[in-house]
């Protein structure tokens, strides 16, 4: 009994490429460690509640039909009817900065560019110019080149743009959306997500992330794949430098002809036997997140709030980094599932607030002190949030937060690193023949980058023979 | 197949994988490409679809074959002779 292949985690990167491989008539299977699928953008149950992880957005928002876009892209090589996703569009977005005198910029956006044109035209009027020269030399999705990889966005953002604010509330979307690196990310990363942010947009599924999740395993089953959960691969097997198979958790081990492996890049190669990296690996991330999810009383709306998700920062340096302290309450994201145009609306609503956080230091907390800790680093985070938003305490009925140390646990991604490392392999190629890596750490990131990458990398294996490359 | 069947059988394909194109209408000798929303990734996907139903083997540097409908009869003719049509998308 021998795989074609075996793909390592059922998140979104894994389920595509699984569809892939099922669809080209491959026998595959999908090996999942925890006993729920969605990886880093996955649901759980608290207090009777479901709950999502992730920022409840997917990015590259097109409409059904719309030619060259990466959704439609996506949802035909799964062959998901676009209505099947029954998107719910953004209201609006805010990026938020503070200055030091005290003032609040607001440049709002939505899946219409005209917004963000004429926020920006409002804001800075003598940068109008100058951004309308940035979004044309954006780098497109593919054929990037080496250089747009070695550049820094921000000095490529200097070049069009001279008000140092608008710079900076220019990167604060970009880079909550999906950097591994701190405060700064490559000029081809930038264009990548500057385009799936404001030039396409946000939507939500009707139905959260667990309606994706359903229809994606839908598709994989429909097709022949095998999804086999609390299976987790403790080591990827090989002989000369070719993947054989795959060891799991209980010690039985499968045997297959590929391996494509979404557990990230240092995490697969410890899979392999090579040396486990420290902590102080510069391959491991060091961009992680405390998170609370907030159940509401009533509708942010009704409390004034409209915005779908504000990207803010409490100072004019935006501080995408791994704090000093537990969380880094100067910056953070609010998202308000029930601001997308939802036919159904939430029977609950809920607000999520995201604050970069210290891996180390919740790593390290003991049992007895770990709650109160986590209940005091987020009310710190939300004396800060709230500014940006609304009194969401006062309305909130139940919480549920979680720190990287969470995230590390049910990710298995080292440090807690939501985005991954900041090495990342664009070829999804590794040491060993029959072995490519998928998801984060193969470069994109999102619910949608995730997709493509699964989808992109199983491709490359469709047209390669068995013991070629990957 | 006949050559008519295998006109059908590719019509099929291109339901199955792009449901929202139109294929009554494709006329046989202009590039499909030119007539329909397909990018490299479909093609791969019609030539997956050719393998599965069957067994037809397309090396990618025949892929050029495939680009018009007349170019996959020409070429799918012999290996498609002793196969019956599989429609998954079309009545007839």
């Amino acid at each position: 009994m021998r795989y074609d292949a075996l793909i390592i985690g059922a998140g979104m990167s894994g389920l595509a490429a699984g569809i892939r491989l099922a669809q080209a008539g491959k026998r595959v299977a999908i090996l999942e460690r925890h006993y729920l699928w969605g990886g880093l953008n996955s649901f759980y149950k608290r207090g009777g509640r479901r709950f999502e992880t992730g920022l409840h957005a997917l990015t590259n928002f097109a409409a059904k039909g719309t030619p060259n876009m990466p959704l439609t892209r996506i949802l035909r090589q799964l062959r998901i009817p676009h209505e099947a996703l029954r998107l719910a569009p953004q209201r609006r977005s805010i990026t938020a900065l503070r200055t030091s005198a005290g003032d609040t910029l607001r440049m709002s956006y939505s899946n219409d560019m005209a917004l963000l044109r004429s926020e920006v035209a409002r804001l800075f009027p003598s940068e109008s110019a100058g951004f309308e020269r940035l979004v044309a030399a954006l780098p497109g999705y593919s054929g990037s080149s080496e250089s747009d990889y070695a550049q820094s966005a921000r000095a490529r953002l200097a070049d069009f743009v001279r008000d140092p604010l608008l710079a900076e509330m220019l990167m604060i979307a970009p880079l909550f959306y999906g950097s591994p690196t701190e405060n700064d990310m490559s000029w081809a990363e930038y264009g990548i997500l500057f385009r799936s942010i404001h030039l396409e947009g946000m939507a939500r599924p009707e139905g959260g992330i667990k309606a994706l999740l359903d229809l994606l395993i839908a598709r994989f089953e429909q097709e022949g794949g095998e999804l086999r959960m609390k299976s987790g691969v403790a080591a990827v097997m090989h002989d000369d430098g070719k993947v054989r198979g795959v060891r799991l958790d209980d010690g039985s081990e499968l045997e297959c002809e590929r391996v494509l492996s979404s557990a990230g890049l240092v995490e697969t190669e410890a899979l392999c036997g090579r040396s486990v990296a420290s902590e102080e690996d510069a391959r491991i991330g060091r961009l992680s997140f405390l998170e609370s999810c907030c159940v509401l009383d009533r509708a942010p709306q009704a409390l004034g709030h409209d915005v779908t998700i504000v990207f803010y920062s409490d100072g004019e340096r935006f501080r995408y980094e791994r704090p000093e302290v537990p969380v880094e309450p100067r910056c953070g994201v609010i998202t308000c599932p029930s601001n997308y145009e939802l036919r159904e609306p939430d029977r609950e609503p809920f607000a999520r607030v995201t604050c970069p956080a210290n891996y180390g230091y919740w790593k390290g907390l003991s049992e007895e002190s770990y709650a109160a800790e986590k209940a005091r680093a987020v009310d710190t985070m939300l004396d800060t949030a709230e500014t940006f938003s609304f009194p969401i305490r006062p309305h909130t009925v139940f919480r549920d937060s979680f720190t990287p140390r969470t995230i590390e646990r049910y990710t298995g991604h080292r440090g807690g690193a939501v985005y991954g490392s900041p090495r990342k392999s664009r070829d999804g190629l590794t040491a060993l023949r029959g072995l490519a890596l998928i998801g984060t750490d193969q470069g994109l990131v999102g619910v949608i980058g995730a997709m493509l990458s699964g989808i992109t990398i199983a491709n490359r294996s469709l047209l390669e023979p068995a013991g070629g490359a990957a | 197949m006949t050559r008519d069947e295998i006109v059908i059988a590719i019509k099929d394909i291109i339901s199955t994988i792009a449901p929202d194109e139109a294929v009554g209408s494709l006329a046989m000798d202009v590039r499909l490409r030119d007539q329909i929303e397909l990018d490299s990734m479909d093609f791969l996907d019609i030539v997956m679809e050719l393998r599965k139903r069957y067994g037809v083997q397309v090396p990618e540097e025949d892929y050029m074959q495939l680009a018009t409908l007349q170019g996959c009869v020409d070429y799918l003719g012999p290996k498609l002779e002793s196969k019956s049509l599989v429609l998954t998308a079309l009545k007839v």
